[in-house]
């Protein structure tokens, strides 16, 4: 049932307004980022913000191109674009130029391309494709093996360009698996992790180990085992006393790892057998998640120290923001925020700001181009920005919610999941409130690719959304 | 949790996020006035003042070190404007092409994220103070570029090069390890310079200049008041005296070998020469990179501080501990008398000796140097029935030299000294697989031969611990810091284990070797109105010709000096390292030498052992 409506009339114009404000505004950004007053700049490399105006008008020709494609279209060749990205990242492995550290840019003459963001928008398709056939169900083994495949491999090949930050977006696709039923439980597990993760790089494995061993008494003692709790928690210390006395003895130093390990372990064996005499379900459970964790604990600190090189280990410490990287990071979050700070509640006034045309901030236009809109337009600049962004991504869940058929659903919250990704990072990390992770922020951050990427992930959205009463299968 | 209830649930979610953003913009913008101060109404630059090093004396309070200024020529790429390249090169005096260098090697370090477009990085090293001036002059021409004023070490003696060591850039471990440091600054690479870093550093201040959107300096951020001076580095006295150092290099010229001299009764090290050597303005700011491949590609090594890095057997001087031992153990008394029929044979083994009248006892068996006496010693001490085995009987033996210092490193001021080797039974035990050996078997450790392995500065040691009849103090060159205090370890007495009562007959065996009648190995040592002590050793060497050993104090009562030196393919002991351990320890105490051995200087002086062909 195709109907022969113009498209115009079918198109969510609110969103492509504000599509537009954010290409206006960023590149007027740019433009303020990259004059300064004094005319030639010895290591100037071309002027960024008239690259950027070219990048525009390939983008917007685009999206005209989306527009007039069949919705099927991008069902039908999902899985083609799919392994066509695939190659175009491992072709970028070969062939790519190193800049930054990071292998993952295909250099013609001045021009540059970034292969992951032609990925973010297969993946999203692919995904989409995947988890709205009929029969998929998030339950079902071999259909999360197939899903995690998909999702895994660009990750895979990303992470070896070294490019870790664009990698890191392809976490944002956990806010549609959310959406399409997948426990919050593993949402929750994913934190839990990360947090047992950091903590076992600041403070020792015992003290963990001893902070999952208490809570475990505890848990046991709210759930009404208090019997169960209160002995197994004696016979662990009582073993734990022992085993510490007998390192003692021996003249060598207390091994508490293991000594916690000898107490818990005699702990969970009076637990069991308690659990088989009673029927205690519940025990197992929280056996299984304690020593899980203590697993866990360990085993990340032996892939942190053992595993790991010296490099790999500061980048990680570093991002976490454990350490300091006077050439890196640190400096410039710091420089932005001087930046932003500055701008007071009104801003300096359009192409005033001193800090980010005076080169005080660096990767100011791209990945800190948030700066000069604190600094040259105040707070008022960046809580509209914040609010632009956030306006666009609820209006994205409505018109996504609004889907007839599933894969326009699926596809619209990947959409969705990766542009709030690139928002709370990259705003997050230039005032402050986030690690830093190199990546851009959409429309306003310079760069050709991410601009184009961005564009084409939200039209295509917008295309299908024309065909939103109809079944695209 | 129903579907649609899920995208609530994200929506108020962004809604949040995008609420906290807020409010942490409100902070930072409007509430916060920190990042308004920091950044005021104009961008600020920090310009680093760098402190001038600590400045280095000798124990007399001569001037050995000091500060000279040089100016780094910085750049900060952004804000270079284009410029007139010919007036730049003239200015620093430089050639098209080496300009062209420069900027090539920037944009590497801008690639490689070691230098950054936007903070200022060294463009041009070390500009001397007349350059500086030319350069000045025009420097209002070249947007982007400043000058920063820096300090280099000036050396007013070119000697002690390997004790005061050389400074140069940080490297990137360094960089890594203490955030003090930033690319391009300078620190002390070895010698004392690199031990008393901490001391002779000081500290960076900061100068913080408003900036405006042109680059050009428009006054103080905040009036100067956040800006911090720096402080200059602590001055350190050595406990060297340069003229006997310097004197020292001058008798060693055209050898390899290494002369060390200590106070006895503070441990203070008053000269410490390793030859060959090199002058230590050679490795100073433009020249190190020039003259550093030239001389670590020197196949006599002259960077190595033998003093403390090489090891030899100890030879005869040896046999001055090893009386000690036996005494200490009770199987050696001063009257014992073993006789030498040319040296010791046992089973089959024999230890060679030279002719002198047998039998001996303790005093002329140290004077005369005789192996058999010693082969004798040893063999009490190992074969010891109050000890039980062979074994426990070496390992005593070792015990007595850790105490003595040997086998470990000193703990002088310098982190690469060579620990040496002193054999344990556990040693043998694999060599020979088990308990197969008995003192026969290790006999050549007794006249200091075999696997023992001694530096000169343990050998310097051990002599000042004899002088001081069983004591010592931790060799070390810092005598002072201002306003600061040594280490405790230099100021801490060591005991060898051994009753004090021991050491008169070895004193006077030492003494008879030089001033004892024909048969003493050491009577060219006689320096007049002085009563030296010594022993002479030679080195076994299986490469050429043997080493020549030389320890020594003096004068007997209350000694001032104690000095050990080696002179590789020297021969005997007598031969070289005697004679200029005398000329040391005379010019040391005399301050001159006496008409009569001049003969003895020049024939030192002269003495060419590197290349005698030439
Ligand atoms: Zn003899």
């Amino acid at each position: 049932m195709r109907t022969n409506k113009p498209i115009s009339s079918s198109l969510d114009w609110v969103t492509v307004t504000l599509y537009l404000i954010m290409i206006v505004f960023g590149w007027l950004n740019l433009y303020a980022a990259n004059t300064s007053p004094d005319a030639t700049d010895f290591f100037d490399t071309g002027k960024e913000y008239f690259k950027q105006l070219i990048w525009i008008i390939v983008a917007l020709l685009s999206v005209g191109v989306i527009l007039l494609t069949d919705s099927k279209f991008f069902v039908e060749f999902a899985y083609i674009f799919y392994g066509i990205s695939i190659l175009l990242l491992l072709a970028v492995l070969i062939f790519g130029v190193p800049i930054n550290g990071a292998k993952a840019w295909f250099q013609i003459g001045t021009t540059r391309f970034q292969p992951v963001e032609i990925a973010k928008v297969a993946s999203t398709l692919a995904i989409a494709r995947v988890m709205s056939r009929f029969e998929f169900s998030i339950y079902n083994l071999s259909d999360i093996a197939k899903l995690g495949l998909i999702w895994f491999i660009p990750v895979a090949i990303i992470i070896l360009q070294n490019d870790t930050g664009s990698a890191l977006v392809f976490v944002a696709f956990f806010i549609l698996f959310f959406r399409e039923g997948m426990s919050p439980f593993v949402i929750l597990f994913g934190f839990i992790a990360i947090i047992v993760f950091i903590l076992t790089l600041i403070i020792p494995n015992y003290t963990i180990h001893m902070v999952l061993a208490a809570s475990f008494f505890v848990f046991l003692f709210l759930k009404g085992l208090r019997r169960e709790s209160l002995i197994s928690a004696v016979v662990a210390l009582s073993i734990f006393g022992i085993s510490a006395l007998v390192f003692k003895s021996r003249g060598a130093d207390i091994n508490y790892d293991l000594a916690l390990s000898f107490g818990m372990a005699g702990a969970s064996m009076y637990l069991i057998f308690r659990a088989l005499i009673k029927r205690l379900s519940i025990v197992w459970i929280f056996l299984m998640m304690f020593w899980g964790s203590v697993v866990f604990a360990y085993s990340t600190d032996y892939f942190y120290e053992k595993v790991l090189n010296d490099y790999q280990r500061s980048r990680i410490m570093v991002l976490l923001g454990l350490k300091d990287d006077p050439l890196g990071a640190g400096y410039n979050v710091n420089q932005s925020k001087i930046a932003i700070g500055s701008g007071g509640f009104s801003g300096k006034g359009f192409l005033q700001g001193t800090q980010t045309k005076f080169n005080f901030v660096p990767e100011q236009s791209t990945d800190f181009i948030f700066c000069t809109v604190g600094e040259e337009w105040g707070f008022l600049g960046t809580t509209s920005v914040i609010t632009l962004f956030v306006f666009l991504l609820i209006r994205l869940i409505k018109l996504a919610e609004r889907q007839h058929s599933d894969f326009s659903r699926i596809y619209g919250y990947g959409v969705i999941g990766i542009f709030f990704f690139h928002f709370a990072i990259n705003i997050g990390m230039t005032i402050g409130l986030a690690p830093v992770i190199g990546i851009p922020l959409p429309f306003f951050s310079y760069g050709g690719s991410s601009l184009w990427g961005f564009s084409i992930l939200l039209f295509i959205f917008l295309k299908l959304d024309t065909n939103r009463n109809e079944l695209i299968r | 949790m129903g579907k649609s209830n899920r995208a609530i649930l994200i929506s108020i979610f962004f809604g949040l996020i995008g609420l906290i953003f807020v409010i942490r913009l409100f902070v930072l913008q409007v509430i916060d006035p920190t990042y308004k101060y920091l950044a005021d109404s104009n961008t600020h630059r920090k310009i680093t003042e760098f402190p001038s090093r600590g400045l280095i004396f000798d124990r007399n309070g001569k001037l050995l070190v000091s500060n000279q200024a040089v100016y780094d020529v910085m750049i900060i790429p952004r804000e270079v404007k284009a410029f007139d390249t010919l007036d730049f090169c003239n200015a620093l005096n430089i050639t098209r092409t080496e300009l062209d260098g420069l900027f090539q090697e920037l944009r590497q370090n801008i690639r490689n994220r070691k230098a950054s477009t936007f903070k200022p990085s060294v463009f041009f090293k070390q500009l001397s103070a007349e350059q500086y001036g030319i350069f000045q002059e025009k420097l209002y021409k070249f947007s982007g570029f400043h000058v920063q004023r820096r300090t280099l070490r000036k050396y007013e003696f070119h000697h002690a090069a390997h004790v005061l060591g050389y400074v140069g850039e940080v490297n990137d471990a360094m960089l890594q390890r203490d955030s003090y440091y930033a690319l391009g600054d300078y620190t002390g690479i070895s010698g004392i310079e690199n031990t008393y870093e901490n001391y002779l550093r000081g500290a960076k201040g900061a100068r913080y200049v408003l900036v405006d959107v042109h680059g050009r300096e428009k006054g103080l951020l905040r009036g100067g008041r956040i800006d911090t001076s720096a402080i200059s580095g602590k001055d350190l006295t050595l406990t060297l005296d340069i003229d006997l150092q310097a004197y020292g290099e001058f008798l060693m010229q055209n050898k390899i070998g290494s002369i060390v001299a200590i106070e006895p009764a503070t441990g203070e090290i008053l000269a410490m020469i390793s030859s060959p050597g090199y002058d230590p303005a050679l490795l100073v700011g433009r020249e190190r990179s020039k003259n550093f491949p030239v001389l670590s590609n020197d196949p006599l090594f002259p960077l190595l501080n033998r003093a403390i890095m090489s090891g030899y057997p100890p030879g005869s001087t040896f046999k001055t501990v090893m009386a000690l031992i036996g005494m200490q153990e009770g199987v050696l008394k001063e009257s014992t008398r073993y006789g030498c029929q040319m040296g010791y044979h046992a089973r089959g083994l024999s230890v060679g000796c030279h002719a002198h009248s047998s039998p001996l006892d303790l005093v002329p068996s140290i004077s005369n140097s005789c192996n058999a006496y010693y082969c004798n010693v040893f063999r009490t001490v190992l074969d010891n029935p109050a000890v039980g085995t062979p074994q426990k009987g070496l390992d005593k033996w070792k015990e007595y030299l850790l105490n003595f210092g040997f086998g470990s490193r000193l703990g002088s001021d310098f982190f690469n000294e060579s620990r040496g080797f002193i054999p344990g039974s556990s040693y043998y035990d694999r060599i020979y697989g088990g308990r197969r050996w008995g003192s026969l078997t290790v006999i050549s450790l007794s006249i200091g031969q075999g696997e023992l392995l001694t530096t000169p500065i343990q050998m310097a040691n051990m002599t000042a611990a004899i002088a001081n009849k069983g004591r010592f103090y931790t060799p070390h060159v810092l005598k002072s810091v201002k306003n600061d205090t040594i280490p405790m370890r230099f100021r801490t007495i060591h005991q060898t284990g051994i009753d004090s009562v021991h050491f008169v007959p070895v004193i006077d065996g030492m003494e008879q070797a030089v001033w004892g009648d024909y048969g003493s190995t050491a009577r060219i040592a006689r320096i007049p109105d002085v009563r030296i002590c010594g022993k002479t050793g030679t080195a076994q060497n299986p490469h050429g010709k043997d080493h020549s050993i030389f320890v020594a104090f003096a004068p007997k009562d209350n000694p001032k000096i104690a000095i050990a030196v080696y002179v590789e393919n020297g021969g005997f002991g007598a031969t070289y390292a005697a004679p200029i351990a005398s000329l040391m320890v005379e010019k040391y105490l005399k301050q001159e030498i006496h008409t009569s051995r001049k003969w003895l200087e020049t024939r030192m002086v002269e003495a060419n052992l590197i290349n005698e062909n030439k």
